[in-house]
């Protein structure tokens, strides 16, 4: 076991340094360079002037030289100063994960404690009205465009009727506020987001239920509880429900990453300073060391995702050995 | 004690004067006018006092904006988020007033010298900065020499590679050398000056004071939250007076629809507007009620350039024909609204160098079919399209991502092009990689882009035909020898009547020439809350005196 994740470990690293000098390669080559931002075609700001900040930005030295020197920061976690404003690139992606992660993990909690039943309750009432309606409701949820969705919740909800903040995620007294006051003025500044983004994300879930949850119950064990007897609530909930989730939780584990991910769309409509709006920045700025920055601990922690899922697996399932 | 009160009236007087006969001109503090003032200001006091309208102090503006600030160095800033801001807590040594002329603003003075190799520069006693310490002549020295340090970022060096050197004469006088006339070199100093005795031990790249700036200015630094705001409060010892807003918001709003929607909401007290915005979504009751729109000719053009080494642009002809048969008016109304004017020429139209003489050609298709045939071009094989010596009159005009306005602008010309015999292809590249791949290395037939423009006319790094290596803004390659020598002219002389007989002439070379297919000037389209008083359109728009903008006490909304 111990020998088996060391060499998945050294596996991973290596893999990592294949993601990172493709990742790195590519950004570099496509097309656009930090200085064309920055000046903004300000004809006060000279060729001779760009050239320079691009030179104090490295970005004339020769493309693996500058990977190497990337990759010597990298090796003692330094993802090097943001070329938008100088700061310390793990310091903006630091000040950005929380807010992020805070709606994802709630959006996510949402879409279990709303996808799960509406998914057993489908393979339950297979094909009945209740089934197609809720088909159709999720349905809706996935393809209605978040944009659209946003606007017209705010539209109502927050200009019409005034109930919610509309957009943001403190009101402009905040600092005023006291204990108290602060957990309710965000939380209301959080509850339109996180419904809209669960909304998009219930179709998943809830389909992925009703599918297992179908399998399951067509399984021999199943019609062996059903023929000891036991009420149709003990079939479901004791012995149906808890296989037919395995499978769910595998698709958890593979939504880690997007934790920290965000989404540039939602969080730009609601003004929330997420990670995804941090990442569409850096990318029109071609903000390379913020760029490799995300891409990096994204992908790092989707290797461990797969790695930890991979452990867990042998840890939950008897029938799998780790060697 | 009296001559306090006497500033407090006079500084009343001067806001009333504004309401009621809607005039911002200083009065000239002679005796006799003061005791008038007085008595006029009394008289209106009075009256406004009765309104409940009285001026005063207080409350909170809150901007809505889609960019957030980079930096808050103000050489190092270049994008017009950190511009604005900026421009709150820092001075330069001169500004443009309302009428776009240049005044002193922390200089109180300046000579320039009869050779016009020498400018002195006297400074405002008196001025601090808001940590306290006393700004002098030392701190403009010191932000010349980081704006010529090859190891700062900054992108302004290029007006002061002109200077020879400079030299403080006293805390309050220091004399700029050139190294020869360059005229334009005098408003390049309404650079914000920045604080030696807080930088000069810093790397200005890196350094912590770009998010905890200490200026000069009407506002002070409070907060930035990354991604939500940045806060100011009023500096109430500036120099010009205390601002009459207390305290200044500027939230970020990414999303033009999100941003509406908190300025329908009224937590958004001033933004600006599209065009589609201006005339239908704002044209309600509520709007109008709860609002002031205004709009005048914002500091830029939108202009289709033509590559002039493409054989099909050589002939003036030829160019001169495309200015015929495209329509500008049908631009304007179909693109702004109707929210823009005509553009002939490179210049701001509200100021001197902006030659009213010459006009715009009329739409006249028939003309420009007649000017083509003259040159040449002549429909051969009968498919609509006119060919020369072999080669189809067809082209392609390239225009950046995410400007609706051009795309649209572009399908007009495209459209009218075609009822001439010519065909237009349009070809939309994201913003980087257009400037890097396509305009820096000239690899376009034509291109449609706009001009912001600063308010020195000097136009050299466009217009001058030594201007064309890579990366350099004369992109189409566009030479012509008047043009060039006037240029030069232009730099080398201080005497703004002799500078606007150059640039007048300039411009109608230009629109001769038509080296660029002069399209509009958009409007400016700010929105403001009605609860704010005292905003005044001028030439240079409405921002010049915002410090005296307020609410009155009844109206104001965040209060402490």
């Amino acid at each position: 076991m111990g020998k088996y994740i060391f060499n998945r470990i050294i596996g991973l690293v290596v893999l990592l340094l294949g993601i990172t000098i493709i990742t790195f390669s590519v950004i570099h080559i496509a097309p656009g360079r930090p200085t064309d931002l920055e000046a903004q075609f300000n004809p006060k700001v000279s060729m001779e002037a760009r050239e320079r900040i691009a030179h104090l930005y490295g970005l004339d030295k020769p493309l693996g030289i500058q990977y190497i020197e990337w990759l010597k920061r990298f090796a003692r976690f330094d993802f090097g100063i943001s070329f938008m404003d100088s700061r310390p690139v793990m310091q903006k992606i630091l000040e950005r994960i929380p807010i992020t992660l805070t709606i994802e993990l709630f959006s996510i909690i949402l879409i279990l404690l709303i996808g799960i039943p509406i998914g057993v309750g489908s393979a339950v009432k297979e094909g009945s009205f209740y089934d197609r309606f809720m088909t159709v409701f999720v349905f809706i949820g996935f393809a209605v465009p978040t944009f659209w969705l946003s606007l017209i919740l705010m539209d109502f909800i927050g200009v019409r009727w005034g109930i919610l903040p509309i957009s943001g995620i403190k009101s402009l007294e905040f600092e005023k506020f006291g204990n108290f006051e602060k957990i309710i003025d965000m939380s209301k500044h959080l509850i339109l987001p996180v419904l809209v983004s669960a909304f998009g994300g219930l179709a998943g879930i809830s389909r992925y239920m009703r599918s297992s949850m179908l399998n399951v119950l067509k399984q021999d064990y199943i019609r062996t509880a059903r023929a000891k007897g036991l009420s149709e609530k003990e079939v479901l909930y004791k012995h149906a429900l808890k296989n037919a989730l395995l499978p769910v939780v595998t698709i958890l584990g593979l939504s880690v990453p997007g934790l920290i991910g965000g989404s540039v769309i939602f969080e730009s409509i609601f003004s929330i300073p997420g990670m995804g709006r941090l990442f569409y920045e850096s990318v029109m700025a071609r903000d390379y060391p913020v760029i490799m920055g995300v891409l990096v601990i994204g992908a790092a922690l989707t290797l461990l995702g797969n790695l930890l899922a991979d452990i867990s697996y042998a840890a939950v399932d008897p029938r799998i050995k780790l060697e | 004690m009296k001559k306090i009160t006497d500033n407090i009236l006079a500084v009343r007087f001067k806001r009333t004067a504004f309401l009621w006969y809607g005039i911002s001109k200083t009065e000239i503090p002679t005796t006799e006018n003061r005791l008038k003032s007085y008595r006029k200001a009394i008289f209106l006091f009075t009256i406004l006092f009765l309104l409940g309208f009285t001026p005063d102090y207080g409350d909170t503006i809150v901007i809505g904006s889609i960019g957030e600030p980079r930096t808050l160095v103000p050489i190092l800033a270049s994008d017009s988020s950190s511009g604005t801001i900026c421009g709150l807590i820092f001075n330069g040594l001169v500004k443009y007033d309302k009428d776009l002329n240049l005044v002193g603003d922390l200089a109180e003075k300046w000579e320039v010298s009869q050779d016009g190799l020498e400018i002195t520069f006297y400074l405002r006693k008196e001025i601090k900065w808001h940590d306290g310490a006393p700004f002098t002549s030392k701190d403009v020295e010191f932000t010349y020499k980081s704006l010529i340090d090859p190891n700062v970022r900054t992108p302004y060096g290029g007006d002061f590679q002109m200077v020879k050197n400079l030299k403080v004469i006293d805390d309050y006088t220091l004399k700029v050398f050139y190294k020869e006339p360059f005229s334009p070199g005098l408003a390049s100093w309404g650079m914000n000056i920045i604080p030696a005795h807080l930088l000069e031990k810093e790397d200005l790249n890196t350094t912590k004071f770009t998010r905890n700036p200490i200026g000069t200015g009407p506002y002070k630094f409070k907060l930035w939250k990354t991604g939500e705001r940045v806060e100011l409060v009023s500096n109430h010892d500036y120099f010009e007076g205390r601002p009459c807003i207390d305290g200044y918001i500027y939230r970020i709003i990414p999303d033009t629809a999100t941003l509406f929607l908190e300025l329908r909401a009224q937590a958004v007290d001033y933004t600006s507007l599209t065009p589609i915005q201006y005339r239908r979504q704002t044209e309600t009751e509520f709007f109008k009620k709860n609002f002031q729109r205004f709009n005048f000719p914002s500091f830029g053009y939108a202009y289709m350039g033509y590559n002039l080494s493409d054989p099909k642009f050589k002939d003036v002809n030829v160019r001169r024909a495309i200015n015929y048969a495209v329509n500008k008016d049908e631009i304007i109304k179909g693109v702004l609204l109707g929210l823009g004017r005509i553009s002939t020429g490179p210049f701001i139209p509200e100021s001197w160098a902006y030659n009213k003489d010459v006009l715009p050609l009329e739409y006249n298709p028939k003309k420009a079919r007649e000017l083509l045939r003259e040159a040449g071009w002549q429909d051969q094989d009968g498919d609509g399209i006119l060919e020369k010596d072999g080669m189809r009159f067809s082209f392609t005009v390239i225009t950046n991502q995410g400007n609706d306005e051009r795309k649209m602008a572009l399908e007009i010309i495209q459209r009218r092009l075609r009822e001439v015999g010519i065909e237009v292809k349009i070809k939309i590249i994201e913003w980087s990689a257009f400037v890097s791949e396509f305009i820096d290395k000239r690899r376009f037939e034509a291109v449609l882009l706009g001009w912001g423009l600063s308010l020195d006319p000097d136009m050299y790094d466009i217009w001058h035909s030594s201007k064309i290596k890579e990366g350099e803004f004369n992109f189409i390659g566009y030479s012509n020898k008047e043009v060039d020598r006037l240029l030069l002219e232009g730099r080398r002389t201080f005497n703004q009547e002799e500078r606007r007989r150059i640039y007048h002439r300039i411009h109608e070379i230009l629109y001769e020439d038509q080296p660029y297919l002069f399209l509009y000037v958009p409007d400016a389209l700010p929105i403001l809350n009605s609860r704010f008083k005292g905003i005044e359109v001028a030439p240079s728009g409405i921002g010049y005196n915002f410090i005296k903008w307020f609410v009155p006490r009844s109206e104001q909304r965040y209060t402490r």
